[in-house]
């Protein structure tokens, strides 16, 4: 499939010419896209994310918050089970203390898992530049990149340029 | 200046000056460097001297067990607070002018528990055993205790440090991305390696999005709950000025008010500094102004509270300690923290002082000195004066704690002088979010 398949890129210079050719693009069938912003864009978020789930990064926070929940809990009833002391008349697994534990543990679980679970689905780190990225998209431009059988490629480039980008290649 | 926003910065300004600040740096920063280093190396040389000669260098002995360095400790964990309830707490509440302030608020954070970490080890004196407070199998199954408030405080200090850095480091990403694309030679090849190939697609932002607003969740109880357990190491023991419901609030509430302080602090100079008018302006200033104002007036509540619910609890030696925190030796203490706290901040009830740097500045100053003798006060008249008149005992402060308390504020501004000239003081995407964004039809714009 790669082998024929082409990527076109649109830069654009402002949110609203991007959001057009979006509009555009998608209204003709072509939902294989890569958008470049140098923010997040309210606008273009909406378009985007329109027909796509929300992102899974919270099923790997609620998973490792859980996480750690249960190991708080283990580690310290477990723990203090093995030297079973008791003071002040109270039992050896005593639960309000380990509950500091147990919420500590779930924050830090839960917080590494938000940043695994980002890289993983973002698949980062990324080691080479993908080819249609430009320096530029981290400063002020924005791009659209549309991934389509070479064929279609016209059509794609008559989209963008019409939508107002300022710059198609190839 | 209110006329500013008419010209307001486009987006490719936000990357030309914040890459601006990280040009090499003049004589005077080096000069800075130097002094700092050289008060740290003092800092150094006495610890070193306490190791060698042992505690008693540090004037250690009963009562005083805790004295200045746990003192410094509570309130460099408490310093840390401001950052991350301008990073975490106000970015849920989407204040949004946070973004030109948060990065700078949130590397102080990190430096802060950094150097508050120190403490505990500085003060247990043999720190290579340091690792006896972590649960590790070993061979005679012997587990920290878990009903212990130090333990937690283990548990939330490290806790704390890994999430704040993490939240840091992905928030740091996409601006080291447009660093690296801004740079060249091995700067770029270092920030290269740093962004993590970062390229701002929207297959990149939709998870990093919703990442950063968990991770913003995740750390918004933990602060609370941090010094909370910090402010537990006192609660839950029975010395009388210590043994208090009241701690968890109080604490956490003193740790904002004084982290604010020296947000501004460090803030203002990078400001004066880096030219950051555009970016930090009056209504910056103004907005900080009046958390301190608040969280002062607050705090004043609680000495109040603290007062009140002594005397009314009808205990004779709770009673006795504050007759004695009030009247005698460390009086002086506590009557400069009153004024540092309560009074002094008063002023920022006048616009005017709020948006001057110049009385901004000295009234952070005020409120650090009375943040570090807030924790004085808690910590050394309390010890100095419970139970039994046989344990009392007046604490004298050593050349060699005193080195390595002013060691540990050079160690502070030496992280912070260097994070300023090797990454982003300034939020890139964040100051960029709150811009206008480019559109092409402007009859179009402003409607949102």
């Amino acid at each position: 499939m790669p082998a024929t398949t082409e990527t076109i890129l649109g830069v654009f210079a402002y949110v609203d010419t991007t959001v057009r050719a979006l509009e555009d693009l998608k209204a003709k069938g072509y939902h294989d896209l890569t958008v470049y912003t140098p923010v997040p864009v309210h606008e273009i978020e909406e378009v985007l994310e329109r027909d796509r789930p929300v992102s899974r990064v919270r099923l790997f926070t609620l998973i490792g918050g859980l996480t750690g929940t249960a190991s708080g809990f283990l580690l310290t009833i477990w723990s203090a089970m093995q030297w079973g002391l008791t003071t002040g008349g109270k039992p050896v697994a005593s639960i309000p203390p380990f509950i500091v534990i147990a919420f500590e543990m779930t924050i830090l679980f839960g917080g590494v898992a938000t940043v695994l679970g980002m890289a993983l689905l973002g698949r980062l780190p990324r080691l080479t530049p993908s080819p249609s990225f430009d320096p530029r998209f981290t400063n002020d431009r924005f791009g659209v990149a549309v991934h389509v059988a070479p064929e279609r490629g016209g059509s794609v480039r008559e989209i963008l340029r019409a939508a107002g980008a300022d710059e198609v290649r190839p | 200046m209110s006329d500013s926003r008419s010209a307001s910065p486009t987006f490719a300004d936000v990357n030309r000056d914040v890459v601006r600040t990280l040009e090499p740096p003049g004589n005077l920063y080096f000069a800075w460097m130097c002094v700092v280093a050289l008060i740290l190396t003092a800092g150094i040389v006495a610890w070193t001297a306490q190791i060698w000669w042992g505690m008693g260098m540090a004037g250690k002995r009963t009562p005083q067990m805790w004295a200045m360095y746990i003192t410094s400790f509570v309130f460099w964990i408490g310093i840390g607070h401001a950052g991350t309830l301008i990073s975490a707490i106000l970015y849920l509440f989407r204040a949004r002018w946070r973004t030109s302030i948060y990065r700078a608020a949130e590397a102080m954070t990190i430096f802060a528990v950094l150097t508050a970490g120190l403490f505990p080890l500085i003060h247990a004196g043999r720190m290579w055993f340091a690792y006896f407070l972590l649960p590790y199998p070993n061979q005679r199954y012997l587990w920290p205790n878990f009903r212990s408030p130090l333990v937690w405080d283990v548990f939330a200090i490290s806790t704390y440090l890994s999430i704040s850095t993490v939240f840091f480091i992905v928030g740091l990403v996409p601006d080291i991305a447009a660093l690296r694309d801004a740079s060249t030679g091995w700067r770029r090849r270092i920030y290269g390696m740093l962004a993590l190939g970062w390229e701002g697609a929207d297959s990149q932002w939709r998870h990093y999005r919703r990442a950063y607003g968990l991770l913003a969740s995740l750390a918004t109880p933990l602060v609370l709950s941090v010094h909370s357990v910090v402010s537990w190491d006192f609660a839950m023991a029975l010395v009388p000025g210590w043994h208090s419901t009241l701690f968890a609030p109080f604490f956490v509430d003193g740790a904002i008010f004084s982290g604010f302080a020296m947000v501004l602090i460090l803030l203002l100079p990078m400001r004066h500094f880096f030219g950051l008018h555009a970016y930090i302006e009056e209504k910056h200033l103004d907005a900080m102004g009046k958390l301190i104002l608040v969280t002062g007036l607050v705090l004043t509540y609680f000495y109040v509270c603290e007062i009140f619910t002594s005397i009314y609890s009808g205990d004779e030696i709770e009673k006795a300690s504050l007759f004695w925190k009030v009247t005698k030796s460390y009086a002086w203490a506590l009557w400069l923290m009153y004024f540092c706290n309560c009074i002094s901040p008063l002023i920022l009830f006048s616009k005017r002082a709020r948006t001057s740097p110049t009385i901004l500045y000295v009234v952070s100053i005020l409120v650090l000195i009375g943040m570090w003798f807030e924790r004085f006060n808690i910590i050394v008249p309390s010890l100095g004066h419970d139970f039994y008149p046989y344990t009392w005992g007046i604490y004298y402060p050593s050349l060699t704690d005193t080195m390595v308390v002013i060691g540990s504020f050079a160690w502070f501004f030496i992280l912070f002088l260097g994070f300023i000239k090797l990454m982003p003081s300034l939020s890139i995407v964040e100051v960029k979010e709150t811009l206008p964004p480019p559109l092409k039809d402007r009859g179009h714009a402003g409607h949102h």
